[in-house]
């Protein structure tokens, strides 16, 4: 619990600060949010929660695995602060950033109640403040028009997604009786029916918008384009991270006897869909948002790979796959962030020659684009290895040919995420952007992630740490 | 850690990387390649006669100066290293070849930048070499694999985006083969149910691999690393690759890189999964029998000196990982002399093009003749070269092959007979196109005037010629000494397995 009380502290400070400082002391406001976090985050660390906690009837459970995925993500959304300070300082944003830090407060409480949930109804609200908030984050910017349409699509589909979950909900309902997880895999032992596949299927259509899995995907490219770029980034990785991990639970812990009979061959399908799709429409995008936001939509893909074969390592390896590709996504994202700012600059062609112009902003780039692409020695390496290997360890023949397909769609990824640093180093054009000398805050929040590009995969205690806490874990009691 | 020896041939490129980042001027990154490249050399011979000297005092293990530091213990992966005469005459083969290189590229743009990648590139040369963990040992290779294609990219000549970009995703399209295969060993390393193990020893020792699994394993296993081995149908990024990339880039990737494959051919999938090598060699003996004829062939009608020598390649390659195939003792011994001798032969190749094309400013043999006279010291080692890919006693190309011809034909089937008469084949070609370059290129009348200006070799670029030279001529000279060295390598415990 202790994680959602002191969020839900900071986050009332935060907004006690915005409310009643005087108006010249609301210039603080950032750094406040900001260092009020980091002692929240570092607190996460230290306090960890060491067994399995529940609370409201069991509604709401907490394990050294969901405080584990919670900090991890407040890692990220600490970098996404930080990351954000000269945006939300700037001209257009000043007036309203405190609403800003309020509003990405809420969706992350969101996120920790969708994580930690064990019944349906805690989880659907966990899931819809998660969402709603963010709609109004992406039309932050509210000059202009991209902001809004990509609002107003993002809204819909969130409303509608969470719409066809309902849905699917009532069915389990009617099926089990019950909307507790662990009561719907009893309730439900025995029967497999076309009405359960039904409320499956409608059960993954609506998470799988929110991992904007393929074909839930279309709204993704236009919001991450529209959308201020630090709600971009947390929004590609945040949000994915922790929809990814309750993904795995409900799946495992609701569902986990119908593995094989009958979502296995269900994600099968989604992951070779979203890591293809994602793959061969990033390699036409000229905008470095679209760019990544279909390279995220692949990424999710190998996330979702993790889920596969419902083990307790392939847990550790998704945990560990979304820690790498927050530190990966985030310092692409802190690039395109710091050039924006200086020169609104979002082209791929734009980056022509940046090598020659900003060494250090092209160097991070390209750091993080190796990492994403899975080259050693840095952290994706290693992350894409484990959730390999994992999903490898039952060994069914299906299961090495859909390894397989993810590792030939690695290659499709390497070409695209190199054409970013062909332009940066290779291309012979003239230097776009002149050199500039970025914020403070953008280049701390590019060292933190350069530093955990580097340091995750080649130091083995984070991974060995991850795994040696999900083995506690009494999640997979129920797969088969 | 720091006690093992072998943990220096990746712990001394580091560290020239961390000078090579801090170093501004083009003097002291200089001084620092040349002193870094100088200690691995020296590094590989102290481990050379150390390895000698335990050989001789009686020590039968199958690897010497093994260490193991655990990495990832919940997977059991570890930093596990451990050196066979095979992986000494390869990390002295690449230290010798960084060492050349650095002199090769002593006038380099960017000097910084450019010895950063060839130093990360070698890091994993090296790491590749020492490991014997295959969690490791393929993080290495691709750590070896991804600065080539910056270094193309960016100091390349030609069409160097499109080659970069050609080779870079070949090679990883065969790790990600690679890749799969290895965890595949990995989950079937413990049929009985123990520990499950990345070490390449406890696998072979244990003899573990379910042969049903290894039909599954070995091929993708042997494609992942036959690509870097220039394998047809899998070597179209080769001639592509090396005649774009700049000098010391085309004498480490054709000299050591390509070396890469076929070690992983031998060290991986054949020592692992010998049934399986046995059982399905004859598809890859198709294969590997087309690129060394068909590599030939392509050489004798290409105009540009990188081409020509970037064929040759192929061809040479493929005779490397044709005599793996045979799966005995002789033919192995000539496959692993042919790595030393294709590496530092071909090395000696690209140095002297790099620096006739950084003169004349054209690789075309149609365009140039007579250079013998105006700069005699290249055309003599030019010629060296090429009598030692043709095959002249002496030298090291006709040991290896002698060496590899023989061992297959003891194979008494029609099957192997026709393809090993085959591949001698190859050996008359190479004579066809060696000696039309040489003819074109040195001897008879000057093309252009121009040239008539040049000047010979400078004592850096004679350095490095001079250090291959000695090498190739070495072994040419020495090779009772090599297959000496490696001949403890060949585990009779993988010929027991396939009944031999």
């Amino acid at each position: 619990m202790g994680q959602e009380i002191g969020l839900l502290i900071v986050f009332l400070l935060v907004f006690l600060y915005d409310t009643f400082m005087p108006r010249k002391a609301l210039g603080g406001i950032t750094a406040f949010a900001t260092v009020l976090f980091a002692i929240f985050t570092v607190l996460g660390f230290v306090c960890g929660e060491c067994r399995e906690v529940d609370a409201f009837a069991g509604m709401y459970v907490t394990s050294p695995v969901c405080a584990m995925i919670k900090n991890i993500l407040n890692v990220g959304v600490l970098v996404v602060l930080i990351q954000s300070a000269r945006w939300a300082n700037s001209e257009t944003q000043v007036m309203r950033r405190g609403e800003f830090y309020e509003l990405l407060l809420v969706t992350l409480f969101g996120m920790y109640l969708m994580i930690s949930a064990r019944h349906f109804l805690l989880f659907l609200i966990g899931l819809e403040s998660a969402s709603l908030p963010l709609a109004a984050m992406v039309a932050f910017e509210k000059n202009k028009y991209e902001s809004h349409e990509a609002a107003v699509k993002y809204m819909l589909t969130a409303v509608f997604s969470s719409a066809v979950f309902m849905m699917g909900l009532s069915f389990v309902y009617g099926l089990s009786g019950s909307l507790y997880f662990s009561e719907i895999a009893v309730g439900l032992v025995g029967g497999t029916s076309t009405m359960l596949a039904v409320a499956l299927a409608f059960v993954i259509a609506g998470i799988g918008f929110k991992l904007s899995l393929v074909p839930f995907h279309l709204w993704t490219a236009d919001v991450y384009q529209g959308a201020p770029t630090p709600v971009t980034s947390y929004l590609s990785v945040i949000s994915k991270g922790a929809a990814a991990f309750a993904f795995l639970v409900v799946l495992v812990q609701c569902f986990g006897q119908f593995y094989s009979a009958i979502w296995e061959w269900m994600l099968y399908a989604l992951i070779i869909a979203t890591i293809t799709i994602g793959n061969l429409f990033a390699i036409r995008q000229k905008n470095m948002k679209r760019f990544l936001a279909f390279s995220s939509i692949s990424q999710a893909g190998y996330i979702m790979l993790g889920i596969v074969g419902g083990t307790e390592m392939g847990l550790a390896a998704l945990m560990f796959y979304v820690l790498v590709y927050i530190f990966s996504n985030l310092a692409a994202f802190g690039v395109i962030g710091a050039i924006e700012n200086k020169t609104g600059k979002l082209l791929m062609t734009d980056y022509n020659g940046l090598s020659k112009t900003n060494p250090w902003l092209a160097c991070s780039m390209m750091l993080a684009m190796f990492s994403l692409a899975g080259i050693p020695p840095f952290a994706g390496f290693f992350s894409k290895f484990f959730i390999f290997t994992s999903a490898l360890g039952s060994g069914s023949t299906a299961l090495y040919i859909l390894v397989l397909i993810a590792l030939i769609n690695t290659i499709i990824s390497l070409y695209y995420y190199l054409l970013v640093v062909k332009a940066m180093y290779i291309a012979p054009d003239e230097p776009q952007i002149a050199g500039f000398r970025s914020h403070w805050t953008e280049r701390l929040g590019l060292w933190i992630c350069v530093a955990g590009i580097i340091a995750l995969g080649i130091v083995s205690c984070f991974y060995n740490d991850i795994l040696t806490t999900t083995e506690t874990t009494s999640l997979f009691a129920f797969m088969f | 850690m720091f006690s093992n020896i072998l943990i220096y041939f990746v712990i001394i490129p580091l560290l020239m990387l961390g000078g090579f980042a801090l170093c501004r001027g083009v003097k002291g990154i200089r001084t620092i390649a040349v002193v870094g490249s100088t200690l691995l050399m020296a590094l590989s011979v102290w481990v050379l006669v150390d390895y000698i000297a335990l050989r001789q005092a009686g020590n039968t293990e199958e690897m010497l100066f093994t260490g193991s530091w655990e990495w990832f213990g919940p997977l059991n992966i570890n930093l596990a290293v451990g050196v066979d005469g095979v992986s000494i005459a390869m990390l002295i083969l690449s230290s010798i070849i960084v060492f050349a290189g650095s002199f090769a590229s002593w006038k380099i743009d960017d000097a910084r930048h450019f010895f950063m990648w060839l130093l990360l590139l070698s890091t994993g040369v090296f790491g590749f070499f020492i490991s014997i963990d295959l969690f490791t040992m393929f993080m290495f290779y691709e750590v070896a694999l991804i600065p080539m294609y910056l270094l193309i990219g960016v100091w390349g000549t030609g069409r160097k985006e499109y080659s970069a970009m050609k080779l870079t995703l070949m090679l990883m399209g065969g790790s990600a083969f690679l890749m799969l295969s290895l965890i595949g060993i990995y989950y079937h390393s413990a049929p009985e149910g123990g520990q499950l193990t990345w070490n390449i020893l406890e696998i072979s020792r244990n003899a573990a691999i379910d042969k049903g699994w290894q039909y599954f394993l070995f091929p993708m296993c042997f494609v992942g690393f036959g690509v870097l081995g220039a394998m047809f149908p899998f070597h179209t990024w080769s001639p592509d690759g090396h005649a774009c990339a700049p000098t010391a880039v085309s004498m480490l990737h054709a000299g050591v890189l390509m070396k890469l494959g076929g070690y992983g051919c031998f060290r991986v999938a054949m020592y692992l999964m010998p049934e399986a090598a046995n059982d399905l060699a004859w598809i890859f003996l198709i294969l590997t029998g087309i690129s060394v004829v068909y590599g030939a062939f392509s050489a004798c009608v290409q105009t540009d000196l990188k081409y020509i020598n970037a064929y040759s390649s192929v061809s040479h390659c493929g005779m490397v990982l044709f005599a793996i195939l045979m799966i005995n003792t002789t033919a192995l011994t000539g496959a692993i002399m042919q790595m030393l001798s294709h590496g530092l032969m071909t090395a000696l190749f690209f140095a002297l093009i790099g620096m006739i094309y950084g003169r004349t400013h054209t690789r075309d043999i149609r365009l140039m003749g007579g250079l013998m006279k105006i700069m005699p010291f290249l055309g003599v080692a030019y010629v060296i070269a090429g009598m030692a890919s043709l095959g002249l006693p002496g030298l090291s190309g006709f040991v290896a092959e002698m060496t590899i011809f023989v061992g297959s034909f003891e194979h008494a089937d029609m099957f192997h007979r026709v393809f090993t008469i085959v591949a001698c084949c190859s050996i008359v070609i190479t004579a066809v196109y060696i000696l039309r370059v040489v003819g074109k290129l040195l001897f008879g009348p000057v093309q252009d005037e121009h040239h008539l200006q040049l000047t010979d070799a400078v004592w850096w670029e004679r350095l490095s010629v001079v250090t291959l030279v000695v090498s190739v001529a070495a072994i040419g000279c020495f090779p009772n000494f090599f297959e000496w060295l490696i001949r403890f390598t060949f585990n009779p415990e993988i010929f027991r397995a396939i009944g031999m």
